[in-house]
């Protein structure tokens, strides 16, 4: 057997309380740089709150989160992204009067986690944003500015990126677009967690998921093997979405 | 050009010249004066507000400070009025540090809460018990500094100071991230943005700016009482210029004080019966129809406005 490969982030016995609900309650797992780790789980089950707590936005209540090996839990939200951490938002968040050029070029002049060069242009050409770099981020359609929370990220150049149901609402042909897109950053050494309900999506470009239930993982290994898990198999018929 | 140049050339230098010429040619300084602080007050409102989102009902709380700074520096240590005015804009800063926490609140609940603090410092500063220092209730005299040529001079540069700062703004990558943090702030920190210490920056600059006019304003006035240098209409003025004429932008709340103050000049000593009718209207009609402002007719067709 080939040794573990390093750790980038470890997440260990996460808590996260809002009142006396715990969204997140003993969630542990780790990615390496290069893979895509599938993030899935029943509406509710802590997917987004457990981005929340590794982007910054709440400190975990108990638990530990590291990074590089440093621990993190806790650090505001613009040090983890000069460490080298991004996300994009299950709702869209760009900053909406300001133009597409602005939005990217806020995070390529402030967000900069490495020093090689990163042209805009080339980026924003990539992800079919070009077009309209001029134009004010609020008459961007849903994808679009999904896109653009994308591109946001990566002009930043992080080591790791949390993408929060960037493929729902997207069509069948911008799946398969997108899905490339996701494998060749993972190619590039950049490691990737995919929060989506679509299985389809998740199978195709994942090496490997995490199931959360109640706010801790239930399962951790491929999607293949995870349909086989009885109690996989239970909280998702008794979700509302059905794999 | 640099937009940066190109925006000093065609708007802070012709303003700039306009009102250092005009006092030779008009003979009302007093209105002239007013101007020079209505545009401050109004530019100071637009870094504040413009650029992050925070509506200052209190404003005028930073402007009061300025004026008894200066006062206090003048009736008891004897400073010459120019210390005095900076030593204004100082105290206007300390207070906006003590005030920082309020930048934690959102929307309405941080202008109300900036409204009370002003509200606060002014009942501070004309309580009764305090006479030996600021002459609480009753006013101060500064007949030693009083000079409204160089006052009116002082105003120019402090005019010029708030300019650079917003053309400073308007054209730096400061700037675009601080509309960043007013548009979405947890989005500007996964840009790398140090929001809370953005804001402060912000914030301070605009109390200073507000500080120094209050400075130079009890330089040209000379004789005032709290309510005269704390009254709200210096904030809902300053408010409804900036907003008139659009916020985030250079010339957008000059505009606004232009044609705001301007039409108040005219029709409001003569008239105020139909002054505040008008105003009421123009304001309404404002928010209904256009709530960015004058120069959102330019920017709605796509033409970009400095
Ligand atoms: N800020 C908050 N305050 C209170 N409760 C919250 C907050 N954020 C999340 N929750 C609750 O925590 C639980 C987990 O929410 P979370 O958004 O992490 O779920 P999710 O797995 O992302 O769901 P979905 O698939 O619907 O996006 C939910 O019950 C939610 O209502
Ligand atoms: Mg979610």
């Amino acid at each position: 057997m080939s040794p573990e490969p390093e750790r980038l982030l470890e997440v260990s016995g996460v808590v996260k309380r809002f009142g006396g609900f715990h969204a997140l309650d003993g969630l542990s797992f780790h990615v390496s740089p290069g893979e895509i780790l599938g993030l899935v789980g029943p509406n509710g089950s802590g997917k987004t709150t457990a981005i929340n707590v590794i982007s910054g936005l709440y400190a975990p209540d108990a638990g530990s989160v590291s990074f590089l090996r440093s621990p993190v839990g806790g650090m505001a939200s613009h040090k983890l992204v000069h460490l080298g951490i991004n996300r994009t938002f299950q709702v869209p968040k760009p900053f909406m009067s300001l133009t597409v050029k602005q939005n990217v070029e806020v995070a390529h002049t402030y967000g900069n986690a490495s020093d090689k060069a990163l042209p805009m242009a080339d980026l924003l050409e990539r992800f079919h944003l070009a077009e309209v770099a001029n134009r004010p981020a609020s008459d961007l359609t849903n994808v679009q500015q999904k896109t653009l929370d994308l591109v946001r990220a990566l002009a930043t150049q992080p080591k790791l990126l949390l993408l929060d149901e960037l493929a729902a609402g997207l069509n069948p042909t911008e799946l398969d677009w997108i899905a490339g897109e996701i494998k060749t950053l993972a190619q590039s050494g950049l490691a990737i967690i995919v929060v989506e309900h679509l299985m389809g999506f998740i199978e195709q470009i994942t090496d490997r998921v995490i199931v959360m239930n109640a706010g801790k993982e239930i399962f951790e290994g491929t999607l293949a093997v995870a349909v086989t898990v009885p109690e996989v198999v239970e909280v998702f018929l008794g979700g509302e979405h059905a794999a | 050009m640099p937009d940066t140049l190109r925006h000093y050339l065609i708007i802070a230098v012709p303003l700039l010249i306009v009102m250092a010429v005009l006092p030779s040619v008009y003979s009302n300084h007093l209105l002239l004066f007013n101007f020079v602080i209505f545009f401050i007050l109004a530019q100071g409102v637009n870094i504040i507000y413009g650029f992050t989102g925070y509506l200052p009902f209190g404003y005028v709380g930073f402007f009061g400070a300025g004026a008894y700074g200066f006062a206090i520096m003048v009736m008891h240590l004897n400073a010459p009025a120019p210390l005095a005015v900076l030593v204004g804009g100082a105290v206007a800063v300390v207070l906006g540090l003590i005030l920082t926490p309020l930048l934690r609140l959102a929307g309405a609940y941080f202008s109300i809460a900036n409204l009370a603090a002003a509200l606060a410092v002014l009942h501070l500063v004309a309580n009764p018990a305090l006479e030996q220092i600021t002459k609480g209730p009753y006013g101060v005299a500064l007949n030693g500094t009083f000079n409204p040529t160089m006052a009116y001079a002082g105003g120019i540069l402090i005019l010029a100071l708030t300019l650079g700062i917003v053309v400073y703004l308007k054209n730096s990558s400061f700037g675009l991230a601080l509309q960043a943090v007013r548009e979405d702030s947890f989005s500007a920190s996964m840009s790398g943005v140090n929001v809370v210490k953005m804001r402060t920056v912000a914030w301070l600059a605009s109390a200073l700016v507000a500080g120094l006019a209050g400075g130079v304003f009890a330089w040209y006035v000379s004789v005032f009482y709290p309510d005269n240098v704390f009254s709200a209409d210096f904030s809902i003025f300053a408010i409804v210029f900036a907003l008139f004429g659009g916020v985030a932008t250079i010339s957008g709340p000059l505009i606004g004080v232009i044609i705001l103050y301007g039409i108040y000049n005219l029709i409001g000593f003569t008239t105020p019966q139909y002054f505040q009718l008008i105003y009421g209207l123009l304001i309404m009609a404002l928010v209904l129809f256009l709530p960015a402002g004058l120069v959102s007719l330019a920017t709605r067709r796509g033409w970009y406005v400095p």
